[in-house]
């Protein structure tokens, strides 16, 4: 297993927020965490990567624990993260928001540098100068993808990455996830949107208030219209 | 004309110091969020390291090598510190890392007195700038222009590290948003190590090239610390150019402020601070920031009124401390109403801080307002004291309306900074104004009538409008004010989204504390007999915040305590050793880093915890309060 989460416990202040998740994900993956609105998503990828103070439970990556390390240890390990909120540095050039991401290259995951980000995401090698706070929504979220990136992760977490955006960059979206998963980068993918997660996933979780409540294949997901419509239905 | 000309490169040879310490600081603050206090230390320990340096090298190297060593000195100091003190409070609330820099402050006065004595120590002349330059038969000194051309290289040169550096990059994405640039792998423990021993290196440096122009002396850390928060409160907190243009507006406001008001020259500085605020509340070139991260809570104690029982309690108390007369001697009674003033000031302050979250660094301003309010009207125009008494505080009210208007449209550290410049600025006002306040000779024979003359009816007269006050304070506290102001506290937003003017509601509370500090103030000069500005002193308002916390900051009654404490350690501790701030300062720091709660902090979640021991989901809400 690439990354392996059980029994994952996460508490915000006095409030208990997730209840003993599981979750795997294989070499060369793409998992869809679904789920609604404040359903946990984002609470779990931030658990996983060290923004939750305070979290229970045991977190493996490429066979280390990494349930207790510090954040910039578990990124620096090769495991990326993009933020729901895109969290660019609204100060900084493209080209500056992509250097504070750099890390050095590492063996067995694919080496991304600024050129090949900017054939992923041309829009990105047009404005190399411009500050991140003069981007619209789909660019910061190129942004965001391509920072992450530039620290040559084996796998990305990447909250809802289609949420706010135009239907013709959720297109760029879908293509860039896909050619991520062909040059070998693992993801984990959390969605609100089922079409979107089946362009792009091998399987699925579903969360729903701090539990999993299923789990499978695009496929068993699309046998079960009860899941769907009791968990995801808007 | 030449004359205005040569005052001009004056002015712009001083602000080459005060731009470099102030750069220091505002590159601290953007990433760690730490209001270092403790800069004016560096400060000064560079001054104090280059002299001697200076001192036992010889020659153009010697001068030049021991100014940068004496500045990677005391940068290595700084990491030290930042590695053993700083790295345990980053989550703290701003109060108390305020306060543990200022404890740090102390211990280096001291410190720097012991190793270097009490003596102003003259440096050495710069080799090859010792001369001076013949401008239309003025003198300029060579070595001032030689620091008003490096003021604009180190702008060019931190200019040049911020931008094209990838440390630059890291550090300025680190100023917007920490927690991202650590997901994105970079460890912040090494960068705020490396940021907090740049800003140190700035700041000593700058202390270390004033010792050819000025004598090194143990108080120069205040004056410059004073003069930085004025500069980055123009400038605006985080920003390096805001941070030269305000350094240079400041001292030439200070250089041509000296020819138009000799003897209160800062008021000029004072007037564009404040027109600086009222347009542009984050400085010249700072940027709005996003509303204030709010201090969290400490305990999860609510607050209540007295029960009936607590009432009697506290009568029963007040009784018992009335009977001291009829037990001790003279001078217990003068150390009674000495403490019985000092709660009075502390409660005054806790109100401001508790309820209102509005942490004063210059409290002892109104303290010391009141005081002279008194000596005018008992002096200037032979009022009898009960008129004085009364009217006295009203000066405390008035200052604290005037300052009051202008700090409130703050928060956080820009509150406590711009308070403390403020209270600076009477200081100097009652320091410089010689004619009115007598100076540094301070008013003297400020004597009691008959009917409070006596030791114990004075200390009478002390408890009881200290119970006066404490109780006022008390009933604000529970009134509908006090709910509106602990709204604004909590919730800025909220509060004005229900119909509360926040602002005005803060600025009447910073009006009450100005008062009844300036209550305090009123009674001190009489127990003392004498006015003198160290009653509005920094000293001062440091006491009284440190009694605050001492009591507990997030409590109720927490200052009464705090104050009955602290006053007597200290005036025990000043009988007992010369090194009274070294002690002082070491225990600011200890109850910050190890006793954040206070006295009556403990003793209620103490309490509290066996009220709830019973029922078992109790402990664990506790819990994660605590780890949050």
């Amino acid at each position: 297993m690439k990354l392996s989460v059980a029994n994952l416990n996460s508490h915000y202040g006095p409030a208990h927020i997730l209840f003993d998740i599981g979750l795997e994900v294989g070499e060369g993956e793409v998992v869809a965490l679904l789920g609604r609105n404040g359903a946990g998503k984002s609470t779990t990828f931030r658990s996983i990567v060290g923004l939750v103070a305070l979290r229970e439970g045991q977190i493996m990556f490429e066979g280390k624990d990494i349930s207790t390390a510090p954040t910039h240890e578990i990124v620096r390990s090769g495991l990326g993260y993009v933020p729901e909120e895109r969290r660019i540095f609204t100060d900084l050039t493209v080209e500056e928001n992509l250097e504070v991401g750099r890390q050095k290259p590492r063996p067995g995951a694919p080496q991304w540098t600024r050129e090949k980000l900017y054939q992923l995401f041309p829009n990105l090698g047009e404005m190399k100068n411009r500050p991140g706070g003069r981007m619209s929504g789909g660019e910061q979220q190129m942004l965001t993808i391509a920072r992450t990136l530039m620290g040559n992760p084996s796998l990305v977490l990447l909250d809802e990455p289609s949420e706010g955006l135009s239907p013709k960059i959720v297109e760029q979206m879908v293509d860039a996830i896909l050619a991520m998963k062909t040059a070998g980068v693992s993801l984990v993918v959390s969605e609100q949107n089922l079409h979107f997660a089946k362009l792009i996933s091998d399987r699925a979780y579903i969360i729903e208030r701090g539990r999993i409540c299923f789990e499978g294949t695009m496929a068993e997901l699309d046998a079960r219209p009860d899941i769907r419509d009791a968990h995801l239905s808007i | 004309m030449a004359f205005y000309f040569v005052q001009f490169l004056t002015g712009l040879a001083s602000a080459a110091s005060l731009f470099l310490v102030a750069s220091g600081l505002s590159i601290i603050f953007g990433v760690t969020r730490i209001v270092n206090f403790a800069h004016g230390a560096f400060y000064m320990l560079g001054a104090y390291v280059a002299f001697s340096l200076t001192e036992r090298l010889s020659g153009a190297f010697g001068f030049w090598g021991s100014i940068v060593v004496a500045a990677v000195v005391v940068a290595a100091i700084g990491v030290f510190v930042e590695m053993v003190l700083l790295r345990r409070i980053y989550h703290a609330p701003e109060l108390f890392q305020l306060l543990a820099t200022f404890g740090l402050t102390l211990m280096v006065e001291d410190l720097v007195v012991l190793i270097w004595g009490p003596d102003d120590l003259v440096g050495r002349r710069a080799p090859g700038f010792k001369g001076a330059v013949d401008f239309f038969g003025q003198n300029i000194p060579s070595y001032d222009l030689f620091l008003i051309a490096l003021g604009p290289i180190v702008l060019g040169a931190l200019w040049l590290l911020f931008q094209r550096t990838r440390w630059g990059i890291l550090v300025r994405a680190a100023t917007q948003d920490r927690d991202m640039v650590a997901a994105l792998g970079v460890n912040q423990k090494w960068l705020f190590t490396s940021v907090f021993a740049l800003g140190v290196f700035l700041a000593a440096l700058g202390g270390a090239l004033q010792i050819p122009r000025d004598a090194v002396h143990h108080a120069m850390d205040l004056r410059i610390i004073v003069e930085v928060f004025v500069v980055v409160v123009i400038g605006g907190l985080g920003s390096i150019l805001g941070a030269f243009v305000a350094a240079v507006l400041v001292s030439e406001l200070n250089a041509f402020g000296i020819l138009v008001f000799p003897t209160i020259s800062l008021i000029l500085v004072f007037l564009v601070m404040a027109v600086v605020l009222v347009v542009r509340p984050w400085g010249l070139f700072g940027k709005k920031e996003a509303p204030a991260r709010r201090t969290p809570g400490l305990t999860v104690i609510p607050w209540r009124p007295l029960s009936s029982v607590e009432r009697l309690a506290s009568l029963a108390a007040l009784a018992f401390a009335a009977m001291l007369p009829f037990v001790s001697g003279n001078y217990a009674l003068n150390v009674g109403a000495e403490i019985a003033i000092f709660v009075i000031f502390a409660a005054s302050l806790h109100f401001l801080m508790a309820v209102g979250g509005l942490a004063s660094f210059g409290h002892a301003a109104y303290f010391g307002l009141g005081a002279y309010g008194v000596a005018f009207l008992a002096k200037i125009a032979g009022l009898p004291m009960i008129v004085c008494l009364l009217l006295g505080p009203l000066l405390g009210a008035a200052g604290a309306a005037v300052f009051g208007a202008f700090a409130v449209q703050l928060s956080g550290v820009y509150f406590a900074m711009l308070t403390l410049a403020f209270a600076q600025i009477v200081w100097s006002i009652a320091f410089q104004w010689v004619a009115v306040t007598g100076g540094d000779n301070g008013i003297l024979g400020l004597w009691p009538e008959k009917w409070a003359a006596s030791p114990s009816h004075f200390y009478w007269l002390a408890l009881g409008v200290s119970a006066v006050v404490v109780s006022a304070l008390r009933l604000i506290t529970f009134s509908p004010f006090g709910y509106a102001l602990r709204a604004m506290r909590d919730s800025p937003l909220r509060s004005e989204s229900i119909g509360i003017n926040g602002k005005r509601i803060q600025w009447t509370a910073f009006i009450i504390a100005g008062t009844t500090a300036g209550i305090g103030g009123a009674l001190f000069a009489y127990l003392k007999g004498s006015v003198f500005p160290d009653n509005m002193g920094i000293s001062l308002s440091v006491d009284a915040l440190v009694m605050v916390l001492l009591g507990g900051v997030e409590t109720v009654p927490g200052a009464i305590f705090g104050a009955i404490v602290y006053k007597a350690l200290n005036i025990w501790l000043v009988s007992q050793t010369d090194l009274s701030k070294l002690v002082l300062g070491i225990f600011i720091v200890l109850i910050v880093v190890v006793f954040p709660k206070g006295i009556v902090g403990v003793v209620e979640s103490v309490m509290h915890r066996r009220r709830t021991a019973a029922p078992k989901a109790a402990p664990l809400s506790a819990k994660m309060e605590g780890a949050q």
